[in-house]
């Protein structure tokens, strides 16, 4: 007898969920990085080849694995072939290293957004000094911005190897994080399918209001037409395409298992082809969408702050001129500044290394990525709007729920293979069952229940690693390095095992089976052929590149100047990113390796007995 | 002879008030970058007010209850609007110690901002650093105060969520028992009545959906 494995309540949940999963804060903070690098408007090119070459089809590939062999992704892979198994193994530990630093993003929102309820934000004003005369040397040395995130969110130290303590307030943050994962997923799909409603909906209720907001904003428009102004030379420079293409792939989640631990829940009939082109199309629809509104958000902040600076030097020239108040304007400067420089030489020449040189194309140059970016860049942005603990509430909100839902589906990633295998291995006789069912039932949901709650226990307990005062390069080393490569592999042996291992027209009736729709030739032309060269040619990519790159090295604050400095990093941190990469990667080989040897000591065994 | 008097009086006046002349300090006024279109012009009178201001912050200091404003002499004033100025003694040959008129300015800081509409960034006293306000610290960061709300919220739903599902396990653990006694009795009375056997509506040997078993609500207690 089989359990009956849980569904989902109607398709929406499913697509919410995979939107909510998908949707996080990479198309946030990555996506406009990205395409203010690589050519504003141009980048849009590659971006959408890349999707449909890439994107659609193995997103595809993913549900329909997860939806025809309705298990997690250890059971899936196994099923496909006992070697590949490991894949699965793979999926679970790259997913579990991904939870446990996660989750730290979401600690830092809710911690930006608790801050959030003062007036004035404690992030625009810098705190005095000692003797009250004037404003803490480092924050005056940085912007207020960035001494809130840098001292009074992370406590950073200078460098890596200065590890500092734990710090009670970013872990009681964590903690909360954690608490409100479990709430989520405690009780499987049920509460998963609920909760995906809000995580998907609501981040975009706040873009569009930030939309609206963001283009009212003075100097919006600066922002957007420098930004998306096309620069077409940047066609041609094969980073962009790379970058398009790595951007999609892990925009996407491929690779984790939790797409193929989400289709799992799906009825069997279900259209997933249809929902793998929405899903993938709603993605970077949010990308582009986002984009927009930060864009006009650094059109406001960079517009902000070149008339900071033009109203800096007016007041400069104003007080050392003795020049009549209100007389220099954005408009007369230079004209006003050619006068003074013939009429006053000496004066104007001992005056005018202090003149800075305003610009606000320098000021739009500022590309800003990451946690940089969402911390820093746009906090600084609302703490000169009107209202701004609305707006900043708003922000945090929707970062929350982008991190949220992402967590999610990393969760299920590892809970679902997880419980498959438990369902697997506490199968029960048949009059246990027929005269306890309450009881298994009892014993089956306990059981889901303590699992979800260790799974979150032990991240939890990880995770306190990075709210050190060192966490911050912590957290960028598992940025980094954690699941990039490994992901690359685990989906280029995906492909190839469902391709080629499994057989492509076996799978291509599986799915006409299942669903009643035929597989069309586009698909399998991206499955066999295109997506797994895109693959190859991307982990070459990544590999050349680090290998040419040398030591790896990493950015440090330092509080003395007040902006980061390159560090090397040390033997033993090498030594960790070294062993993330090759404990999730080395588990395909192993574990192939070692069902061979079960299976040649197993066919040893029973060879007499035939 | 009263001529004479009064060019002496202007002379040691210019001497004692100077741009960098020991105890003077210089003062910047943006008048036009703080009230914009209701800037007032800076006369002869607003600068009686300004040296009744000086005045009025040197009496507070103490052994100085006496200064007058004639004391307070001002020069050098530019279009900016700049100016310097020196408090004298009641004999108006020396002036007053530095040390002395900063402490009292520094004081009294706030009034002479409020007298003139200004504030620290737009009344300036060069080489007398403002007191900066201390940002309000109430005892209980608000923030830990909305943390603890969420953390007992979230614990709480926790528990409702665990202990619910305990009771929905019971219940169902319930239903089952009361469904196989009504079928026991069925099974009787059908086969003394009617001689149809009830094995196949013997739930125990069947399958059961749990599909169907999640929804409580629609299995009614027979």
């Amino acid at each position: 007898m089989e359990k009956t494995r849980p569904l989902w309540s109607n398709p929406l949940q499913f697509v919410f969920a995979c939107i909510s999963y998908a949707v996080g804060l990479g198309n946030v903070w990555r996506f406009p990085y990205l395409c203010q690098m690589y050519g504003g408007g141009s980048f849009l090119v590659p971006y959408i080849i890349m999707l449909i070459v890439e994107g659609m089809p193995l997103l595809y590939l993913e549900l329909a694995v997860g939806q025809r062999m309705r298990q997690g992704s250890i059971g899936a892979w196994r099923t496909i072939s006992p070697y590949l198994s490991g894949v699965g193994i793979a999926s679970v530990v790259v997913s579990f290293f991904l939870s446990m630093y996660y989750n730290v993003i979401n600690a830092w929102a809710f911690w930006y957004l608790f801050h959030s309820f003062q007036d004035p934000l404690p992030w625009s004003v810098c705190p005095l000094n000692g003797n009250h005369t004037g404003y803490d040397e480092e924050c005056e040395k940085a912007s207020s911005t960035q001494y809130f995130w840098y001292r009074k969110t992370l406590n950073i130290s200078p460098s890596l190897q200065e590890n500092g303590g734990v710090q009670w307030e970013p872990a009681l943050c964590l903690l909360l994080a954690w608490l409100v994962v479990y709430l989520c997923i405690l009780r499987g799909t049920e509460s998963t399918g609920k909760v995906v409603y809000f995580t998907a909906s609501l981040p975009y209720c706040v873009l569009i209001i930030y939309l609206i907001r963001g283009l009212t904003l003075h100097g919006a428009t600066n922002g957007l037409m420098y930004m998306f102004t096309p620069k077409m030379e940047q066609l041609a420079n094969p980073k962009a395409w790379v970058n398009a293409a790595t951007q999609i792939f892990f925009s996407l989640g491929l690779g984790f298992g939790s797409l193929i631990a989400f289709a799992s829940y799906n009825e069997p009939s279900n259209n997933c082809q249809k929902h793998a082109i929405i899903v993938s199309l709603i993605n970077s629809f949010t990308s582009i969408f986002a984009s927009i509104v930060t864009f006009s958000i650094y059109g406001f902040k960079a517009t902000f702050n070149y008339e900071n600076c033009l109203k800096k030097v007016s007041l400069l020239l104003t007080n050392t001129f003795d020049l009549e108040d209100g007389f220099l304007t954005a408009s007369n400067l230079e004209q006003v500044k050619g006068y003074l420089a013939s009429a006053y030489p000496s004066k104007y020449s001992e005056v005018f290394p202090h003149i800075k040189n305003c610009s606000l194309e320098s000021e739009l140059d500022t590309a800003v990525q990451g946690t940089g970016l969402a911390f820093i860049v746009y906090t600084e942005a609302i703490k000169n709007m009107e209202v701004s603990q609305l707006w900043s509430v708003l922000y945090f909100f929707m970062l929350l729920m982008l991190g949220i839902g992402s967590m999610l589906g990393n969760t299920a990633a590892i809970l679902t293979p997880l419980t498959d295998s438990k369902i697997i291995s506490s199968h029960l006789p048949k009059e246990a069952i027929s005269v306890e069912t309450g009881f298994h039932h009892v014993g089956q949901a306990g059981l889901e229940l303590l699992t979800s709650g260790l799974v979150c226990l032990v991240n939890c307990a990880i995770g306190m690693v990075f709210t050190m005062e060192a966490g911050n390069y912590w957290f960028d080393i598992f940025n980094d390095y954690a699941a990039t490569l490994s992901l690359l592999l685990i989906v280029l042996v995906e492909t190839i095992a469902v391709c080629y291992v499994y057989g492509l027209r076996r799978f291509e009736s599986d799915l006409k089976a299942m669903t009643g729709r035929a597989v069309s030739w586009y698909w399998k032309v991206m499955w066999a052929g295109v997506s797994p060269l895109l693959i190859v040619s991307l982990f070459v990519f990544y590999l050349s590149d680090y290998i040419l790159t040398g030591t790896l090295k990493y950015q440090a604050w330092d509080a003395s100047q007040g902006q980061l400095v390159t560090k090397d990093y040390p033997a033993y941190a090498l030594a960790v990113i070294g062993l993330l990469v090759a404990s999730s990667t080395m588990c395909i080989p192993l574990v192939a390796l070692g069902t061979f040897v079960l299976h040649h000591l197993k066919r040893g065994d029973a060879a007499p007995v035939a | 002879m009263l001529w004479l008097l009064f060019f002496l009086m202007t002379a040691i006046h210019a001497e004692l008030c100077q741009p960098g002349a020991a105890n003077a300090f210089k003062v910047r006024l943006s008048i036009r970058t703080a009230l914009g279109n209701k800037a007032y012009a800076w006369d002869t009178s607003e600068e009686y007010l300004f040296k009744a201001m000086v005045a009025f912050s040197m009496r507070k200091v103490p052994n100085r209850e006496a200064t007058e404003i004639s004391h307070v002499l001002l020069c050098n004033v530019t279009q900016r609007v700049s100016f310097w100025f020196v408090v004298t003694d009641p004999s108006k040959n020396h002036t007053l110690p530095a040390v002395e008129v900063q402490t009292a300015i520094r004081m009294n800081k706030n009034r002479i901002n409020g007298a003139f509409f200004l504030n620290d960034q737009t009344l300036e006293f060069l080489k007398i650093p403002s007191t900066l306000a201390p940002p309000m610290d109430p005892s209980v960061p608000i923030w830990i105060i909305i943390f603890g709300v969420i953390f007992c919220i979230v614990i709480v739903a926790i528990t409702l969520l665990i202990l619910s599902g305990i009771w929905q396990r019971r219940r169902k653990n319930k239903e089952p028992s009361e469904v196989d006694d009504a079928e026991d009795k069925c099974e009787n009375m059908n086969t003394i009545e009617n001689g149809i056997p009830c094995d196949p509506l013997d739930m125990k040997g069947g399958h059961i959906n749990d599909a169907f078993m999640t929804e409580d609500e629609r299995l009614t207690p027979l």
